[in-house]
């Protein structure tokens, strides 16, 4: 029995459809994990990447090793490190939210070099153009780059969405009952692993299967020349 | 009356190459001028310095009288703030090579863009304005167009519509035609034909079209390794040049009359 469903061991296909209901339980935190976890990769990733492109050394080369240290160690060890270390220092986080706390870190690295990269392909005359028409450096941003940015990011972002769906798992390194921690504890205690891991394997193709098919939809809607931020 | 543009002693360095060197220049108000010479000479230097889109090392550049990468307070000559900048870039208009319109932006918007946000002007007079600028460079139909629907020679208009839209005192073209198939040359030339015609600007604009420049041009300043080596009506620049280097210059651009 798990949350309050029991299991049903009389064929492999009844066995699926019982714990389907558990899988599913785990399913809306992987979810809720892949959302909080995204939404603040993609803030703090934006906030790194102007940090980044700062004019100042003293704020840009920090940063940029801020960004370096994220992406290049495993998200594991940064995910030990929050849940095992924090807490010395008196910060008690659910384990739900430093696994997200931790997904939302590494990725805002890897967010912020989407952007860093996009707001770079601008070509050079349009800071110019704008330059020579007097615009605010907000209203240069936000009118003539960031919107002609947004189709050139948009692709790679929508990679990230897609790989940070599949790191969710490592949310079951500290305790979190995520689809693959469901799974596992229907595994220990019937000893069956075959049709559990098989159905996550499924649950997950779905997944980011529907997602990657939203995306590419969204992408092909977004003109190639830029979108006005209205 | 202050000239338009004074140059006093300014130098320009990119790295190790000196581009000017204690560079004295001047345009008249209302003055066309047009400066020639080889690339890398400096020309398109002086209108980047004077639409700030590059510094200078040393010396002083003047709009209408008043220092513009300098400002005076309290009797004191200090670097301009960016508040100094904002407001004297607002004397200055400029035609770049690549056009450079806003590619998300409809040919209306492009011109607007500035006006309401800059010069703070109501929507609807922004765009009636608007309008007006593109019937004088023929493009009425195209206000909702986007310009990469328009040809090269379609877009450049649009473009001087849109510095035109800011009222500079002063115009500058970086080689408004280079980029152009050369059967669309013509109506960007017909269209600052025009607006010179028109307005009561001052125009400095560098080019490779000779035969533009001796028509429209007040006075021709011929460059050479970042200094103006040459300069007087166009008549004479062209007819009866007294410098070597210059009669060496029109002979490579101008080989009918080289020849001759």
């Amino acid at each position: 029995m798990l949350f309050g469903y029991h299991w049903n061991l009389t064929s492999d296909w009844a066995f699926a459809l019982s714990i389907l209901p558990m899988l599913l339980k785990g399913l809306v935190v992987t979810v809720e994990a892949t959302v909080l976890g995204y939404l603040l990769a993609l803030t703090l990733g934006l906030l790194l990447a102007l940090l980044r492109m700062a004019p100042s050394r003293l704020v840009a080369w920090p940063t940029a090793f801020i960004i370096e240290f994220l992406r290049d160690t495993p998200l594991l060890v940064q995910l030990y490190f929050l849940y095992f270390v924090l807490p010395l220092y008196g910060i008690n986080l659910p384990a739900f939210l430093t696994g997200t706390l931790a997904l939302g870190l590494q990725y805002s690295a890897y967010t912020s070099e989407v952007y860093r990269a996009g707001i770079k392909a601008v070509p050079k005359g349009q800071w110019e153009a704008a330059l020579a028409l007097d615009l605010t450096p907000l209203r240069t941003y936000r009118d003539i780059i960031v919107p002609q940015a947004i189709p050139r990011i948009l692709p790679a972002l929508g990679n990230y969405l897609v790989s940070i769906i599949k790191d969710t798992p490592i949310l079951s390194a500290v305790t979190v009952l995520e689809m693959l921690d469901v799974a596992k504890m229907v595994g220990d205690r019937t000893f069956r692993y075959m049709v559990p891991l098989t159905m996550v394997g499924v649950l997950f193709l779905l997944l980011t299967l529907l997602t990657a098919t939203a995306l590419r939809r969204l992408e092909r809607r977004l003109p190639q020349r830029g979108i006005p931020l209205r | 009356m202050n000239p338009a543009v004074r140059f006093r002693q300014v130098t320009k360095r990119f790295g190790d190459l000196t581009v000017l060197e204690q560079f004295d220049f001047e345009v008249a108000q209302g003055e066309i001028v047009t400066l020639i010479g080889a690339s890398g000479s400096g020309k398109s230097t002086v209108l980047r310095i004077l639409m700030t889109l590059e510094e200078l090392q040393d010396g002083e550049v003047e709009i209408e009288g008043e220092p513009l990468w300098h400002e005076r307070k309290g009797g004191r000559t200090v670097a301009a703030s960016e508040q100094h900048l904002r407001r004297m870039r607002k004397k200055v208009g400029m035609v770049f090579q690549q056009f450079n319109l806003f590619p998300h932006m409809s040919v209306l918007r492009n011109i607007t863009e500035a006006p309401i946000h800059v010069l703070q002007l109501p929507r609807a007079e922004a765009e009636t304005r608007a309008r007006e600028l593109l019937r004088l460079v023929g493009l009425e139909e195209k206000a909702d167009a986007f310009p990469e629907q328009l040809s090269g020679g379609q877009q450049q208009r649009v473009a001087i519509a849109r510095a035109l839209a800011m009222r500079p005192r002063v115009l500058l073209f970086d080689e408004p035609t280079s980029a152009l198939d050369p059967e669309m040359v013509g109506e960007v030339l017909n269209v600052i034909r025009q607006v010179a015609g028109e307005h009561e600007l001052t125009m400095i604009l560098v080019t490779h079209e000779m035969n533009f420049a001796r028509e429209i041009s007040d006075r021709v300043c011929f460059f050479d390794q970042g200094r103006i080596l040459e300069q007087g009506p166009p008549e004479q620049i062209f007819t009866a040049p007294r410098e070597e280097r210059t009669r060496e210059f029109l002979r490579t651009v101008l080989p009918d009359s080289g020849r001759t």
